[in-house]
């Protein structure tokens, strides 16, 4: 049982859908009962994976790797680090809760809508598991399609041209990916003599500078699509606007961590010298992104693409967290994958609570709800503050970590992103203010009732973990650090580069030495603390 | 000895006729008709070279294409009946909704 | 006792949490004992420990705390930890006592207001974050203090959330005190990367081995901290929200902004007073800023008619008053300004709350007038008030001020100019008061029929803290009596632990040994002295005896009126060379960039493809017929391809 936990994490949504297939359509209680239960035991069975996880050991955790096209050497291999042990839980959060949030909007086709829901669960919970390349690959496209019929059949007015936009953008990137991935299969034969599909083989594979910059580029525009990165973005506000509440929340919590994910796991320790090489633009389109983001965010008429861009903004943290290429600036980006998952999530929850309503989310259609709606407007202003960044929220801690690593690698990076943050405040509570503040202008606002207990019972929990991460996010950081320091391992081995702490390691270097330069060691701390004696 | 060639002549001839016949006709049945005939055409060119080449593939062939032959005849005048039903024609230009 | 630091900003805590959470359900009576108990228990425990600290050797006057790790990364490693010394004892004692005094006197001034318990809830979150802010032992966690405290001013600006210009005035702050904080954090990175810690006491010890003393890097981080401090602190270029943060309930300008928050910058400063005195050019830009910022301030507040506003301008002056000592390396000068003005601001504050109170929340004061009779109390404490900001002798500011206008004057970072400065700005500081006080409490009554029948003295719980303030106006100044009085400076010899942590000459001893200046220290002191009483003398002339003679003034230089009056226009050249331009280039990225290039490019490249299909789509024309012959071409073509071939 605990050595299967990944699959039993991975598959035990398909129980669901099995069940709900054998249940009539109409009897609608029942799907979403069985929808919700589903997939609060597969959060349960991820606590229980958190728990398990041991967080000081380095290297895959419950690792699974079984034969499975034995003459393509495709295997059945999943296994998880700290990086995807949060992202998995923050998955089977987010579902539980975007389950619950549907239940009332959702009205038509309940059985298929749920039935994509737990589908969904699956492709994302399979993506941030799998260590083969060919399973990565099929979950990164078995989400799609759920995903694609959320938008496509429970979305707003102009949910097709959404639905065929969000498909179509992924697809072309996941397209050069499946190529990519190809090449790296045939070269590994090459080099080995035998087929395989393996992430960690693949790491140690050498692959000469050329083909490593195609491979990287096609993996990385993959990957760039789904964060989404400037200027790949435009998807993201469409698929956002008319995605259903739960759509939404699911998009932008666990969906767009899949392209910062792809860095992190594949393109960051596969190929070392290409990051390097790639490292400026992405660095600049990233920059691009925190302000284009922030700046488009800010004169954004619909809450919900409001929301949207600021989504682009924070993604763009992130990835500059990734490719600071340092402890600091990783951690943070992994951290604020998080973040980002609970506070947006949050917002879109939020949001959509006040489109049940009201069925508009213009800006304009609203103000003054802090009178009406007072337990709401607290927990939008939380959100609001978490989304900002501020300390003792989640947000800080992951923003500050990314922009303390950023400003390392580069300090001009540094400054441009840090001036993200005033950006940030102005756009969010620009928004707040026309919102929740003011007169009640519009009658149709005067009796809108406050949230429900059920509402309650969506947000409080995103509230809890917001402060919780922003309080002491020491647990979360203790099982971020071995895997970012092993990613960092991989990056440094290859190339002559600065990896943290001001040390320059160089390509002989073996990897327990690397070990101990990205330790803790510190001459200054240590000095201090001698004297202190 | 008639030589195969002569056989080939008619079998050709016959194709013509039959390909023709399906490209200007409008009335199904006769289209069908014509394809019959370009099938029977194949089906002279099969015996005549398993005559010619003294092996009994070429009748192996023929029988299975007889076979098919029937049951495409009879499907395909199955589907001509319910067309006919449903639209009192059978001109074969009146069928053009394969085209969006 | 000191085992217990944490509980000072844990009280608070407990009351926010408890007023948040049970928002609505508890009785008006519980909500304002758990508000004024929380403070009051931290009040307490400030005490303990502040003698508990005096109790040790002077050399080793320090009390740490380390609560728990917050965020480990790497060689990264901030802890929640409280660092009790000198200073930060000052400031806890200031805080907790003012903030005690402020909330009693908000029961009464909320007391007609149905969201009481939100008020409360905001000032206990207050509390609790300054109380951070000046507990903190290293960078980041003061910084949760100081982003902590510029919510809560958020809120509480925007307490009548209704009132668009109160939610304007909220976010303003907000937004330009993350200007400020944009600063902290990029002075922050750098600490952090040059030293490898954010801990005071580690960044203070490394400082001199790290940084080359005067060297570009030090100045730069001293400007960036620096930057940060005049957002939080309302000093040029970053001064305009304050003024408009009047918008908030009486009780929260006088405790945010005035006593404790907008003081945050000068306490910053002096906590990293060693870097400062590495970079004698960070100083002078400090300098520089206090000082223009005190001037130019004054200039404003002379011609403001709300009564708050004016208090505003003359809060940004003061500021620039501590900032000027801080600049001229007299950082205990700073401080004890601080806690000097804390207690008259405070009072001037909620006096003029009790005078809004009283004119049924009426602010202008050219509708005021003749209200010294009615409202005695409010009255006296408020000339005390005034009197002590103006620099009267033996009233506390008299001490306080004069300290900085000496120190800027005889200090090696100093310069007469700086003494210029401040002088004339003290002439106009005495100037604006008392102004305000004729116009307010002298004079004809101006006020309506009906309100002037409303006009009535507050009640105990608004009154009785300011007879307190008053007194601590009146006293607080004498524990830090200058050198010439022939006493010991309590207060200087206090601050010395913490202040003479660097390598610099320790500017209180410079002047003890020089005694060859007294005699030109009695000398500005008495010019000073002079010209205040000249300029309250003036404003009697104006405001009382002959006030034809200020309507005449005001229309000979009616230009310069009506540009200080509108504050120079700052706001209006802000709005069209920032906020406005940022504005249009947002909406032409959406619009342009993101609508029209990349969207169009998208949808572009999919026309094309519609384009390509829609010709080749001809082909299928749905007859039966033609794809017969299409395919027997096909064949043709294909047969004779082989045969040739």
């Amino acid at each position: 049982m605990e050595s299967q936990i990944l699959t039993l994490v991975t598959f035990f949504p398909l129980l669901g859908i099995v069940l709900m297939l054998a249940i009539p359509k109409n009897q609608h209680d029942s799907i979403k009962s069985i929808c919700l239960i589903v997939s609060f035991i597969t959060m349960l069975l991820s606590f229980w994976m958190y728990a398990m996880f041991d967080p000081i050991a380095n290297g895959m955790q419950f690792e699974v790797d079984i034969p499975w096209i034995t003459s393509l050497g495709i295997h059945y291999h999943m296994g998880i680090d700290g990086i995807s042990l949060l992202l998995i839980v923050l998955t089977s959060v987010l579902s539980v809760l975007a389950i619950l949030s549907s239940w009332i909007s959702i009205t038509k086709a309940v059985k298929g809508y749920y039935i994509s829901m737990l589908l969904l669960e699956v492709g994302m919970i399979g993506v941030f598991c799998s260590l083969d390349l060919f399973m990565f690959y099929v979950f990164w496209e078995v989400m799609l399609v759920p995903m694609y019929f959320i938008i496509g059949l429970w979305g707003g007015p102009r949910r097709l041209y959404a639905a065929i936009k969000f498909v179509l953008f992924t697809m072309f990137g996941s397209l050069l990916m499946l190529v990519a991935i190809l090449y790296l299969v045939f070269a590994y034969q090459s080099y080995s003599g035998e087929y395989s599909f393996d992430m960690l083989k693949m790491m140690e594979l050498p692959i000469a500078y050329g083909p490593q910059l195609y491979l990287f580029g096609a993996f990385a525009l993959a990957f760039a699509i789904k964060v989404p990165l400037f200027p790949f973005h435009t998807w993201l506000p469409d698929a956002h606007v008319q995605a259903p509440t739960a759509g939404s929340v699911i998009l932008a919590g666990v969906l767009l961590k899949m392209g910062t994910y792809g860095f992190v796991r594949i393109c960051l320790p596969i190929f070392p010298e290409a990051t390097v090489a790639y490292l400026p633009y992405i660095c600049v389109l990233s920059l691009i992104a925190i302000i284009y983001g922030a700046l488009v965010a800010m004169v954004q008429k619909d809450v919900k693409s409001l929301v949207a861009f600021s989504s682009v903004s924070h993604m763009g943290f992130i990835m500059l967290g990734i490719f600071a290429l340092n402890l600091q600036g990783i951690e943070g980006a992994v951290l604020q994958m998080i973040n980002h998952g609970v506070s947006t999530g949050a917002l879109f929850l939020i949001v959509g609570m006040i489109y049940e309503r009201r069925h508009t989310r213009l800006i304009e259609e609203f103000g003054g709800l802090a009178k009406v709606m007072p337990v709401f407007a607290t927990f939008f202003m939380i959100t609001t503050l978490s989304s900002i960044g501020l300390p003792l929220t989640n947000g800080f801690v992951g923003e500050f970590l990314i922009l303390l690593g950023a400003f390392k690698a580069n300090t001009v990076y540094g400054i441009i992103a840090a001036s993200g943050v005033i950006l940030s405040a102005c756009y969010m509570l620009w928004m707040y203010q026309r919102v929740i503040f003011g007169k009640v202008t519009k009658p149709e606002n005067e009796k809108l009732k406050d949230v429900n207990w059920r509402e309650k019972l969506i947000l409080i929990p995103l509230v809890l973990i917001i402060f919780w991460i922003g309080v002491y996010p020491k647990p979360l950081l203790d099982r971020i650090e071995p895997a970012v320091k092993q990613v960092l391992t991989y990056v440094s081995k290859a190339t002559t580069v600065n990896i943290g702490e001001g040390i320059q390691i160089d390509q002989a270097r073996t990897t327990d030495e690397v070990e101990i330069i990205l330790g803790e060691v510190d001459p200054v701390k240590v000095g201090s603390e001698g004297m202190e004696e | 000895m008639v030589p195969v060639s002569a056989y080939l002549i008619v079998a050709i001839v016959l194709f013509g006729i039959g390909t023709v016949g399906v490209l200007i006709s409008r009335n199904m049945i006769v289209m069908f008709m014509c394809i019959e005939l370009m099938l029977n055409a194949a089906n002279l060119a099969l015996i005549a070279f398993s005559r010619s080449l003294e092996v009994m593939d070429g009748h192996a062939f023929v029988f299975l294409v007889l076979t098919v032959a029937a049951a495409e005849a009879a499907v395909g005048l199955a589907i001509v009946l319910a067309i006919y039903r449903n639209r009192e024609t059978i001109n074969i230009d009146r069928f053009s909704i394969l085209k969006w | 006792m000191s085992d217990y630091l944490y509980l000072i900003p844990l009280f608070p805590l407990i009351g926010f949490l408890l007023n948040g959470l049970l928002l609505g359900r508890l009785p008006r009576v519980v909500v304002n004992i758990i508000a004024c108990l929380s403070v009051a228990a931290a009040f307490i425990i400030s005490v303990l420990v502040f003698f508990e600290l005096k109790a040790l050797p002077p050399d080793v006057r320090v009390i740490e705390q380390t609560l728990f790790t917050w965020i480990p990364s790497g060689i990264l490693q901030v802890n929640f930890g409280l660092l009790l010394d000198p200073l930060s004892a000052i400031m806890i004692l200031v805080v907790t006592g003012v903030g005690l005094i402020i909330h009693i006197y908000s029961i009464g001034y909320i007391a007609h207001d149905p969201c009481f318990g939100r008020f409360f809830t905001y000032m206990n979150l207050f509390m609790f974050s300054m109380l951070t802010l000046v507990l903190a032992d290293n960078f980041l966690f003061m910084f949760v203090g100081w982003e902590g405290v510029g919510l809560c001013s958020y809120l509480l600006i925007g307490f009548w959330y209704h009132k668009k210009s109160a939610s304007d005035a909220g976010k303003k702050a907000f937004i330009v005190n993350r200007i400020g904080d944009f600063g902290f954090l990029i002075g922050m990175f750098i600490i952090f990367w040059e030293v490898g810690s954010l801990e005071f006491r580690v960044v203070m010890e490394q400082a001199p081995v790290v940084f080359i003393a005067g060297g570009s890097l030090i100045t730069t981080i001293c400007l960036l901290l620096f930057v940060g401090a005049t957002g939080k602190s309302a000093q040029i270029p970053l001064y305009v929200w304050l003024p408009d943060a009047m918008e908030g309930p009486t009780p929260v300008s006088a405790l945010i902004h005035a006593a404790t928050m907008v003081t945050a910058g000068v306490y910053m400063i002096a906590r990293t007073n060693v870097l400062y005195m590495l970079a004698p050019d960070a100083l002078m830009v400090v300098a520089i800023v206090g000082a223009v910022t005190a001037f130019f301030a004054a200039t404003i507040a002379l011609t403001q008619n709300d009564i708050k506003r004016v208090l505003a301008y003359s809060t940004v002056s003061q500021l620039g008053y501590m900032f000027l000592a801080c600049g001229v390396a007299s950082f205990s000068a700073g401080i004890f300004h601080l806690m000097t003005h804390s207690f008259f601001k405070a009072l001037l504050f909620l006096g003029a709350g009790s005078v809004i109170h009283a004119m049924s929340d009426e602010q202008d004061m050219r509708r005021m007038g003749g209200l010294g009779k009615h409202i005695k109390i409010t009255y006296i404490t408020m000339l005390v008030a005034a009197l002590t900001i103006s620099g009267i002798p033996g009233f506390s500011g008299f001490f306080s001020k004069d300290e900085i206008l000496w120190k800027s004057f005889s200090s090696q970072h100093g310069h007469p100019i700086f003494w210029v400065v401040g002088f004339v700005t003290a002439g106009l500081t005495a100037f604006y008061m008392f102004r305000l006080i004729y116009m307010t409490f002298h004079g004809k009554e101006r006020m309506d029929e009906e309100t002037r029948q409303h006009i009535h003295e507050s009640s105990k719980s608004m009154t009785i803290p300011l007879m307190v303030l008053a007194v601590l106006s009146v006293v607080g100044g004498w524990i830090g009596m200058p050198h010439i009085f022939g006493v010991s400076n309590f207060f200087e010899h206090w601050l010395e632990p913490v202040m003479a942590g660097g390598s610099y000459e320790p500017v209180s001893h410079a002047l003890a040994a020089g005694g060859g200046d007294v005699g030109m220290e009695w000398g500005l002191m008495a010019a000073s002295v002079a010209l205040v009483l000249v300029s309250i003398y003036f404003a009697r002339t104006f405001y009382k005896t002959k006030p034809q003679l200020a309507t005449a003034w005001r229309k000979k230089m009616s230009g310069l009126h009506q540009v200080l009056l509108n504050k120079y226009y700052v706001d209006e050249f802000y709005g069209a060379v920032i906020v406005r331009p940022l504005i249009v280039f947002s909406l032409f990225l959406w619009k342009v960039v993101d609508v029209i290039l990349i969207d169009g490019f998208v949808n572009g490249s999919a026309l094309v493809y519609e384009g390509v299909s829609e010709s080749l789509r001809r082909v299928q024309t749905g007859r039966l017929r033609s794809y017969a012959t299409l395919f027997v071409f096909g064949v043709v073509i294909l047969v004779a391809y082989f045969v040739m071939d």
